[in-house]
């Protein structure tokens, strides 16, 4: 599958790069769906030896394909949310130098991030790799509610119903986009929604 | 260089610790409290040597809560430029001198949940208003400090006594040396080492963290960037037809202001550009300390900042 | 001189108003008849007496009055003042900051009692008398951060220094120019300023992170900036955009002189001691255009750079749409007479309006 480009943007918005092995003697790599194919890329057989691989399936069956590297230690889980708590428990217990490599959706890359700066790491340290949707994990501003997998703009936020200006502007810390009101000045005049990058 | 105030002081004790280092307390002129700073924090020190005014930064070593005095250590260099030599040797207690407020190039990452000291001879000073600082707040912390000598261990004994499980003191002579990559390895995550030694102290645990995997953001190191002062130069300004003498001490743009020339100004810190100013002609060499003009501007003798740029040579003219 | 607090709102009824004095020390923004983002700092070491840059942390008319509606909107959502937890020791440095500059330059409004570790304040418009220690957040009603903002007037944004950046660690912001500090909190001094139109590209952000990083204690500085508010409404916060953006259509060539208010920020920069952490006062001013164009060289240069404003500062400052409806009534106060430089109004030299 051919990478997406990103269009260039303002300096908030996070920009995804290759991953490569880096010195080290543990990594951790946590991806989701597609995300896969960029460790598939990056596996060779010294560096799966130390590698704990953290797979979020996302309905795909790179599982297979992924376990067949032999790494270290491999997990699968359905969704993020069922996988944050291994996460959390292999971070706790992780020392320094260990390299981190995240690839797959934005959401992923950036809940993933998230985690691994709480337990000490800078966010520069860690790796990056998109592979697959391009659906934005949102924060609609007004009532903080956060909505996964966003595709179009404008969109109506899931727990508040406002409809929503897609921004560029992006939090680390809460790992999403920002939503605000488009028809805020202009009650009701809410243009057709299409793709974020049409 | 950003204007800010000085401290008038007096020297309050001398202290020889041993054949190399000495302690000073200073104590505020006209009683009062010193303002207080963050442990690393460093002090430049004003010094009259006869003709000659010296400018040394010494880190504090005081506790940065302690707002009736600061302490430091100096040790004595015998090759470098005699601002340690004026200290051991001409500075006496009741003496008055002028420091600069407190500034922090090597501060505590007061995220880190764990600090990792490694000190080495003299730069075991700003690790102590650190370790102040941290004992404070109950932080995490551990110091690795290698000194010459038992003899020359300054504030070894101190510290073994009032932190005997989280300090730990090598012995060059006694062909003691940090274990770095056993020390390295193992550390939690969220810890931050911080270096201040010889330069190739520095160097050699930069060097080893990078190998092992450690982020840049967590290896901190002491760099004194140290206001040097500039030599004196004669500058003509055209539009007042004046010829002036810079300082060595002052600026160019407060010798102009000196002399009664208007100079625009906004930041006197080399950012704004407001005192950007057009040179007409010179022969020599600009010392561009400016973070507003660009590299080219730096190079094509057009320009200068007076509020931090100096100049070297026979003739400067500029556009005043 | 004693300092009447005026009784108003900056919501609902929106009774703030500005007395003659408070008019005659509007902080005026303009130093000449253009605009463009600029590296427009300078050292904050007092200025002409009476004027907003004499005192450290200005207090005026509005103090009591916008320190209520500070409460009302943290009521509200206490997302607006946050402290992640390393920023602790910089709030006290704040707090410390704020109470020795305001017991020293406003004596007879506050006063600071320190014995060692114990601290008693008073602060009179506010009628509070507190004892605490100095350093134990459990002798406080609120962090030592919260505690303090919520008794001084304007947002704070408390960064913390480290790898060369400032990052957005903790604040108090109740009365911002439509960005929110929740989604801000963690970000560097790029990060935030990432939707600011052609300023990156201009380069101001490179230098004046620089200039930040440098400042020293002892050595605070300041810079104006500002924006457009329509109804002197303190919080344009995205958080209640949905809410505010509609007042925005609510001007008419009748009202706009009354209801449309040029919004100024007194921004200031202090190093904090203890953390080494750098606070940013950004404290707003309002003022209505009715009473703006009574100082005629304000008049007559307003006009002109709103006229002449780069459409994407128009656009990002969110009155392009009003534009044309600003210049209708400010050319009614530009008769093209030339303006002496400086922000100052002048008003005993500059020539009345010719009509
Ligand atoms: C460290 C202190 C500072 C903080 C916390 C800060 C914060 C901010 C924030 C939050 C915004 C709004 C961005 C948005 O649209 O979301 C902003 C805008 C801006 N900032 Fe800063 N800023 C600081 C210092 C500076 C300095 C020193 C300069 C320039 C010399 C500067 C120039 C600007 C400009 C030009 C804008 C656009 C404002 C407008 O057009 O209304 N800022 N700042
Ligand atoms: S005064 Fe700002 S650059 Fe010189």
């Amino acid at each position: 599958m051919s990478k997406f480009q990103f269009p260039p943007s303002i300096i908030s918005r996070p920009v995804y790069g290759t991953l490569e092995a880096r010195a080290g003697k543990q990594h951790l790599m946590i991806a989701d769906a597609e995300g896969a194919e960029a460790l598939l890329d990056l596996a060779a057989p010294e560096l799966m030896a130390r590698s704990h691989i953290i797979f979020i399936s996302r309905g795909t069956d790179y599982a297979e394909r992924l376990k067949a590297l032999s790494p270290q230690q491999f997990y699968e889980g359905p969704t993020y949310a069922a996988s944050v708590s291994r996460i959390r428990r292999v971070l706790q217990d992780a020392h320094m130098g260990l390299q981190v490599y995240l690839a797959g959706t934005e959401g992923l890359m950036g809940q993933a991030q998230n985690e691994a700066m709480q337990a000490g790491i800078p966010h520069t340290a860690i790796q990056t790799e998109h592979r697959g949707s391009t659906a934005r994990r949102m924060q609609c501003v007004h009532c903080k509610g956060i909505t996964e997998d966003v595709a179009i703009d404008p969109f109506q936020c899931a727990h508040c119903g406002l409809n929503l200006f897609v921004r560029d502007h992006y939090s680390r810390r809460l790992a999403a986009y920002q939503g605000v009101c488009i028809d805020a000045e202009d009650p009701g005049n809410v243009p057709a929604a299409k793709g974020i990058y049409e | 260089m950003s204007g800010a105030e000085k401290i008038a002081v007096r020297v309050a004790e001398v202290t020889a610790l041993n054949a190399l280092v000495t302690r000073f307390r200073f104590e505020p002129v006209g009683g009062g409290l010193l303002p207080t700073f963050s442990g690393g924090a460093h002090t430049v020190v004003e010094m009259q040597d006869g003709e000659v005014k010296r400018l040394n930064p010494y880190s504090l070593m005081s506790d940065p809560f302690d707002q009736t005095a600061y302490t430091i250590s100096v040790r004595r260099d015998d090759e470098g430029r005699g601002g340690s030599l004026f200290m051991h040797e001409n500075v006496k207690v009741g003496d008055e001198m002028v420091i600069s407020n407190p500034v922090n190039l090597f501060s505590l990452d007061l995220r880190a949940r764990k600090h990792l000291m490694i000190a080495g001879g003299i730069g075991i000073t700003p690790f102590l208003a650190q370790i102040k600082q941290l004992d404070r707040a109950h932080g995490n912390w551990e110091l690795h400090y290698s000194c010459r000598s038992e003899a020359l261990g300054s504030y070894v004994d101190y510290l073994t006594a009032t932190h005997p499980n989280d300090v730990n003191v090598y012995y060059d002579d006694q062909k003691q040396a940090i274990d770095l990559e056993n020390l390295l390895d193992g550390q939690p995550l969220g810890t931050h080492i911080y270096v201040c030694g010889p330069k190739g102290m520095i160097n050699w645990v930069r060097a080893k963290a990078d190998a092992l995997g450690w982020p840049r953001e967590a290896v901190h190191y002491e760099e004194f960037l140290a206001p040097q002062p500039g030599k004196p130069f004669e500058v003509k300004l055209a539009v007042s037809n004046k010829v002036i003498q810079v300082g060595e001490q002052e600026s160019l743009l407060e010798a102009m202001e000196r002399v009664g020339v208007d100079a625009p100004y906004l930041c006197r810190g080399g950012a704004c550009g407001m005192c950007e100013t057009r040179v007409i002609d010179y022969a020599g060499n600009f010392i561009h300390r400016d973070h507003w003009l660009e590299d080219d501007e730096h190079a094509s003798g057009e320009k200068i900042m007076p509020c931090v740029s100096r100049f070297e040579g026979k003739t400067l003219v500029l556009d005043r | 001189m004693t300092l009447q607090f005026n009784d108003e709102t900056f919501r609902e009824d929106y009774s703030f108003h500005n007395s003659q004095r408070a008019i005659n020390r509007f902080p005026f923004p303009f130093d000449k008849d253009s605009y463009m983002y600029a590296v427009n700092m300078e050292q904050h070491r007092g200025g002409p007496a009476d004027s907003v840059y004499e005192k450290r942390f200005d207090v005026d008319e509005h103090y009591v009055s916008e320190m209520r509606d500070r409460a009302l909107v943290l009521a509200d959502d206490p997302l607006r003042c946050q402290s992640l937890p390393h920023m602790t020791l910089a709030g006290w440095d704040l707090l410390e900051l704020i109470m020795v500059s305001k017991s020293e330059d406003y004596p007879d409004l506050f006063q600071l009692h320190r014995n060692g570790d114990q601290w008693h304040w008073i602060n009179k418009p506010l009628g509070i008398d507190d004892t605490f220690t100095f350093m134990d957040e459990t002798t406080l009603p609120y962090g030592p951060m919260e505690y303090i903002t919520r008794q001084a007037q304007g947002d704070f944004c408390v960064l913390d220094q480290r790898d060369d950046n400032l990052w957005m660690d903790a604040g108090t912001v109740t009365t911002q120019a439509d960005w929110s500090l929740d989604f801000d909190i963690g970000m560097n001094f790029f990060e935030w300023h990432a939707p600011v139109p052609l300023a990156h590209e201009k380069g101001i952000f490179v230098r004046a992170l620089k200039f930040l990083l440098n400042i020293q204690q002892g050595a605070p500085a300041r810079r104006l900036n500002w924006t457009m508010t329509v109804n002197p409404l303190l919080d344009t916060s995205p958080e209640n955009y949905h809410k505010w953006g509609v007042q925005k259509g609510t001007i008419t060539p009748e009202n706009i002189g009354a209801k449309q208010h040029l919004r100024v920020e007194l921004q200031t920069f202090y190093r904090l001691p203890r953390s080494n952490a750098l606070v940013f006062p950004i404290r707003c001013y309002l003022c209505a255009f009715q009473d703006i164009v009574t100082m005629p060289k304000w008049g007559r240069r307003l006009h002109r750079v709103i006229r002449d404003l780069p459409e994407e500062l128009a656009t990002y400052k969110g009155f392009i749409d009003n534009r044309p409806m600003m210049l209708d009534y400010l050319s009614k106060f530009d008769d093209g007479l030339p303006t002496s430089n400086g922000i100052w109004p002048e008003k005993d030299s500059e020539p009345p309006l010719q009509v």
